[in-house]
């Protein structure tokens, strides 16, 4: 089981979901922070004052996999979220230990 | 008696009796008009509008969120308070005689101020009713100390808010309101003037016009001098700016002022309480002119004309020197306007009103966006740059822009003519003379007043809220409330 964390532009968030449901994902986490790479961030001005405002919104996607999906949600991901400009984010996959559902009890593969 | 002298003698009969009837009317006490009447109340209504939400909005959006309620509470509570402060003596200090610097205790706690007792207004033989004016000036004295809070926004303890605004209207706010504005009016002028004119011998002219000195005699310091100021250049808006400017250099900035990220934290509330003060505005100008006549209609069309010029003035030039047009510049200019336009709106004409608005939004600029930063203090909300600096624009611009030569209305006679107003001579040197002196005792009186009373304050309970709740903002620290619960 893996856990694929992605921070995409807050605009492609529609595009992702729906090339995750066209691969079978159905479920996703969406959390809205802040961060930078890249992408300096911009100027701010109010009244004069100049800010450099070095945290930009994105949202940060985490959907729960079994290993067998990772290179398709990948594509998925990468192919919905891309625009080519800088600024689109990150993917990282991580493993998981053990899942449950909550409502039934199921345990591991049959909870994702 | 033939029929010719008959005739003769009806014909007298009848020029007497309308010679006495006119005696009658003449000398008969004036009534309120129901325009007028109706049109000061709804007045007195636009300024509180000004205030809340207005003001408290405007400066409500410009700080971040977890001071939005200490700049609601502060606005708000300071309405309320100085609403009784003028009734139980404000009112009775600021309008009635007694010295050139402050009135009496003859209406202390509204004594006479009935229903039947009437104010006078800008011209011979009307009133209004004396309740309406004492109101209308009421807003007057609850927005002027709310603008100075902008100045020391975020950081300082609301219990030394109260404390300072309550000795602010006293000491500051009464004296200038009546050195400003209190004169015996145009009808207690105008008959002491007739008085003067209609004397037969030596003896009756000399004690006639000694009547009349005294009369004249029975005002404020400034407005002895001479210096205009329609509806608060220097009571209102100087008076308040200085005293933020003061207020922000005593207790400090603000902690990671200019390094951390201070953004407003709402331009859409800044942007409705820019707009409700704009519409407030015309009770403010427009009803300062204490009738519904044509002077009147004169004021709104300057408040209109001055802001929307100031408005694009501070645009354009902020667009030229950083790149972008903001919502923000915008609208401070448009109030930068409506503070430039306030002492000139029942006098300048409205072509000199938009040339005062052009020059007022970008000049506001300036101080808000280069002197501000390049003296580095920290005035939160610009009170210095706006209200101090537009008022001083519009206080000196109201000595050039009444010049009828200039489209103004001139400088206002109840002495020649009495019993009508007359235009006086304009002449430049001795109006802009009156002008700088009216700028310049508000800026003294107000400047060194408030560091007196700041230091009192500082005394007693304090200025300044702790670190720890200014970085946990002053919402949970003094009001134990947050002011969006998602």
């Amino acid at each position: 089981m893996k856990i694929v964390m992605a921070i995409i532009k807050p605009f492609k968030l529609e595009e992702v979901r729906d090339a995750l449901t066209a691969i079978g994902v159905h479920g996703l986490t969406v959390t809205e922070v802040k961060g930078y790479g890249r992408q300096k961030g911009h100027t701010e001005i109010y009244r004069g004052a100049e800010y450099a405002v070095s945290f930009l919104p994105k949202l940060k996607i985490e959907v729960a996999i079994s290993s067998d999906l990772v290179s398709t949600v990948i594509e998925a991901i990468s192919g919905a979220a891309k625009t080519g400009q800088i600024g689109d984010g990150k993917i990282f996959v991580m493993p998981i230990e053990q899942a449950v559902r909550i409502r039934t009890g199921e345990r591991d593969q049959d909870a994702l | 008696m033939t029929q010719k002298s008959v005739l003769r003698a009806s014909l007298i009969g009848t020029v007497l009796s309308f010679a006495a009837s006119a005696a009658i009317a003449a000398d008969a006490a004036p009534v309120p008009n129901k325009g007028d009447t109706a049109w000061m109340l709804v007045s007195t209504v636009l300024v509180l509008l000004m205030t809340i939400p207005g003001l408290a909005l405007f400066y409500g959006g410009l700080v971040r969120t977890k001071n939005m309620l200490s700049v609601l509470s502060q606005v708000f509570a300071i309405v309320c308070m100085v609403a009784i402060l003028w009734v139980a003596f404000g009112y009775s200090l600021a309008f009635t005689g007694g010295s050139d610097f402050l009135g009496g205790l003859d209406k202390a706690f509204l004594k006479g101020v009935t229903p039947e007792a009437v104010a006078a207004t800008f011209s011979n033989g009307v009133v209004i009713p004396e309740l309406v004016y004492m109101a209308f000036q009421m807003t007057f004295a609850c927005i002027t100390p709310a603008l100075i809070v902008g100045a020391f926004a975020e950081r300082m303890r609301f219990s030394a808010v109260l404390l300072f605004v309550a000795l602010w209207v006293t000491v500051i706010y009464l004296p200038v309101a009546h050195m400003v504005w209190y004169w015996a009016g145009p009808d207690a002028i105008g008959a002491a003037a007739k008085a003067v004119a209609d004397a037969t011998d030596a003896a009756a002219k000399t004690a006639a016009q000694a009547k009349l000195d005294a009369v004249l005699a029975d005002a404020g310091l400034i407005f002895k001098w001479g210096a205009l100021d329609f509806a608060g250049g220097t009571v209102v808006h100087i008076n308040a700016g200085i005293a933020g400017l003061v207020g922000a250099l005593m207790i400090g900035k603000r902690i990671g002022y200019g390094k951390e990220l201070m953004a407003p934290h709402s331009l859409t509330m800044t942007m409705i309480g820019a707009s409700l003060l704009w519409v407030g505005w015309f009770g403010f100008n427009a009803g300062s002119n204490l009738e519904a006549n044509g002077v009147a209609a004169l004021a709104m069309v300057n408040t209109f004309v001055a802001t929307a010029a100031a408005g694009m003035g501070w645009l354009v030039v902020e667009w030229f020197a950083k790149g972008k047009p903001t919502l923000l510049g915008l609208v401070s200019g448009a109030v930068a306007g409506l503070v430039a336009v306030t002492p000139a709106s029942g006098f300048a004409g409205p072509m000199g009103s938009i040339v005062l608005g052009l020059i007022a939004g970008p000049v506001c600029y300036f101080f808000v966006a280069t002197v501000k930063n390049a003296l580095k203090y920290d005035d939160s909300l610009d009170v210095f740059g706006v209200h101090c600096v537009g008022g001083i624009i519009g206080a000196l611009a109201t000595g050039i822009l009444v010049n009828p030569d200039l489209g103004g209305v001139g400088i206002p006679d109840y002495v020649t003519k009495p019993g009508e107003l007359a235009v006086g001579a304009y002449d430049f040197g001795t109006q802009m003379l009156a002008q700088v002196k009216a700028v310049l005792l508000t800026l003294v009186w107000s400047g060194v007043g408030s560091a007196i009373l700041f230091k009192i304050v500082d005394l007693i309970i304090g200025l300044r809220v702790s670190a720890e709740e200014e970085r946990e903002g002053l919402d949970i620290g003094e009001h134990d409330e947050r002011a969006y619960n998602y």
